[in-house]
């Protein structure tokens, strides 16, 4: 196992938001977290790169628990694509990816780290922007830059958070193919939260479902987003068909919630 | 096909190298620029002033004190030149580049357009520690350095009150500048309402302090400031990339392994301690470390690795024509320079807002 997340607790002050969860993931696997908002799927991903502390339970890379890491070694192993980021001053493109070679290298930067940065750049198809300013180019644009700047960490896990929130369907599916062919290409292993259930279904290899803070369901795709889990998590009538082999839900009506929806 | 688009993607490479090259050597461009303006500001500035001396009395008074064998000076000149007018000067570009990058690094850790050492309360704090040993002639320091030791001791209170905030309210970059302006005004009240009661020879004099003036400028001030500046700009110096990976958010930052809370105590301390230095000497000079940053920024960009020097060369430029206005436009009056900088600065940051094309300016 690349990831191992034993019983992991967390809480904003006396309010839990994440209940004895356990979560593997295997080298050059790309896990889905789903789940209605509030349900802990950021906390996670944030406590997963040590962004937050967990009040219990660990977190082992490669067996190694990451409470014991430095935080720049960790950085040289885990990337990190938040849902939102502003870069409130400019910064050219080139500059952004640069970034990524921080945790390697200390102030200045050398031809080789020009070079990794210039191999993400033709990689992810936005040389043409170098030189641009970031805040001058669109979601989808700036989505690419900042998994470009992940990848220039040189990770061997990668956690994404809404990779395409705020994305036009087009964008969604560029950015999902990029994600898909640098876990397979690449042997990274991906976590994404993502609310989009078809999404999840088509690039995932795993499903884990959360429910206000606990895993509520895991495994492939089929076995996790059915009807029954869907309604009872979501509160959402679905109509799961079958797409390619792969699960493909039509949400049709709320469901009336009588009780805790427990 | 392949090798040709192998050779497509090199020339691209080639090019992209080539335009982040002239990126860098544009940067370097400015930076030289700056410097030879500080010289040539300095220059013109020595000869300057309400005592008519003329241009070649000055070099030569100046020479005097090297080689005094083959240039000539007169008592006039020499107390003119010597201890008013270069000690001023001096004093103009280290206020300057201090104020500058005390207000550069802010913005940076804060990520907030508006952060300087004014608007977060720093200046004021000091401007009123100044006010207490001048009206009330009570401080922690007897003598001579009564106002000095107070007016630094004052300016640590926004510091810290801001450095808590961070540490124990979870503050955003936005609640540290509302609690800074609250601060400020806290500070500005207090100062008013001991004037309000004192002497009115006592309230001119800290008057001169709340505005900001470099008159009061020695040789024997030149040296602590310099060695804050220089203590301070080292690790500034070596934080600059990291200042650079925080702009892109706190979550972004420790991802890349920055450690941000750590980092941004660090950074504020340092330039609580430029500006403590500064205005100890100068009183509260406005808008150079708001501005100086910003102007810098639209035309070398971000990055802070050569933002921190540009600005700091830029705002040192800036403060000594400010000042060279103030001691010529009306003279022999000599008017406060944090009056010239405010008027000077007021309406180009109005400019600036109003022609904003991105987010800021």
């Amino acid at each position: 196992m690349k990831l191992k997340v034993k019983e992991v607790e967390f809480g904003y002050g006396s309010v839990p938001v994440l209940k004895d969860v356990c979560i593997e993931l295997a080298a050059s696997e790309m896990l889905g977290i789903v789940g209605p908002n509030g349900a802990g799927k950021s906390t996670l991903i944030r406590c997963i790169d040590r962004i937050l502390a967990p009040q219990k339970g660990t977190i082992l890379l490669d067996g190694q628990d990451i409470k014991a890491m430095h935080q720049m070694e960790l950085a040289k192993r885990v990337g990190y694509i938040p849902q939102t980021t502003s870069q409130v001053f400019p910064a050219t493109v080139f500059d952004t990816v640069l970034m990524g070679r921080r945790p390697h290298i200390g102030w200045r930067s050398s031809e080789k780290d020009t070079e990794i940065v210039l191999a993400m750049l033709k990689m992810l198809n936005i040389q043409e922007f170098a030189m641009r300013d970031i805040n001058e180019l669109s979601g989808g644009q700036q989505q690419k830059v900042f998994i470009a700047r992940a990848l220039t960490q040189e990770p061997e896990v990668l956690l994404l958070d809404e990779p395409t929130s705020n994305l036009d369907i087009k964008c969604q599916l560029e950015v999902m193919d990029i994600i898909k062919n640098i876990v397979v290409e690449k042997r990274i292993s991906a976590i994404m939260a993502i609310h989009d259930l078809n999404l999840a279904s088509r690039y995932a290899d795993r499903i884990v479902m959360m429910n206000s803070g606990k895993i509520f369901s895991a495994g492939n795709p089929v076995s996790a987003l059915t009807p029954d889990n869907i309604e009872h998590v979501y509160g959402v009538e679905v109509k799961v068909a079958n797409h390619d082999g792969k699960p493909y839900i039509v949400p049709l009506k709320p469901v009336e919630q009588n009780g805790s929806g427990n | 096909m392949t090798n040709s688009n192998e050779t497509i993607t090199e020339t691209k490479d080639a090019e992209i190298k080539a335009e982040y090259k002239k990126f860098v050597g544009r940067k370097i461009i400015f930076i030289l620029i700056c410097i030879i303006a500080i010289f040539i500001l300095a220059g013109i500035a020595a000869t300057l002033g309400s005592a008519d001396i003329s241009f070649l009395e000055t070099y030569s008074t100046i020479l005097h004190k090297f080689i005094p064998t083959y240039f000539s000076t007169s008592w006039l000149a020499d107390v003119c030149v010597w201890n008013l007018r270069l000690p001023r000067i001096l004093m103009a570009i280290l206020a300057g580049v201090g104020l500058a990058i005390a207000g550069t690094v802010m913005q940076a850790i804060l990520r907030n357009p508006l952060a300087s050492p004014f608007t977060l309360g720093i200046s004021a704090g000091a401007g009123f520690g100044a006010a207490v040993a001048i009206l009330l002639g009570a401080g922690v320091l007897a003598g001579e350095y009564l106002i000095i030791g107070n007016a630094f001791l004052f300016s640590l209170i926004p510091t810290f009150i801001i450095l808590g905030l961070t540490r124990y309210k979870r503050a955003t970059p936005e609640t540290m500048i509302l609690a800074g302006i609250a601060i400020l005004y806290i500070f500005s009240a207090a100062t008013t309402l001991l004037m309000y009661f004192s002497e009115p020879e006592a309230v001119k004099e800290a008057y001169f302090w709340m505005v900001g003036s470099l008159g009061k400028a020695s040789w024997d001030d030149l040296l602590p400031v310099s060695v804050v500046l220089a203590c301070c700009l080292v690790p500034l110096m070596w934080k600059s990339w990291d200042l650079n990976v925080m702009g892109a958010g706190d979550e972004t930052a420790k991802s890349l392994g920055v450690n941000v809370g750590r980092t941004r105590v660090l950074i504020l301390m340092l330039a609580s301690l430029m500006t403590a230095a500064i205005v100890c000497f100068t009183g509260t000079i406005g808008f150079i470390g708001l501005v100086a940053p910003h102007m810098c920024r639209m035309v070398i960009g971000g990055d802070n690795r050569f933002l921190i020097p540009a600005s700091g060369l830029f705002g040192g430029a800036l403060l000594l024509g400010a000042d060279t206005i103030a001691r010529t436009i009306i003279a022999p009056v000599i008017l406060p320079v944090g009056v010239i900088t405010a008027f000077m600065g007021g309406p180009l940051f109005l400019y600036l807002i109003l022609r904003k094309k991105k987010e800021f300016w």
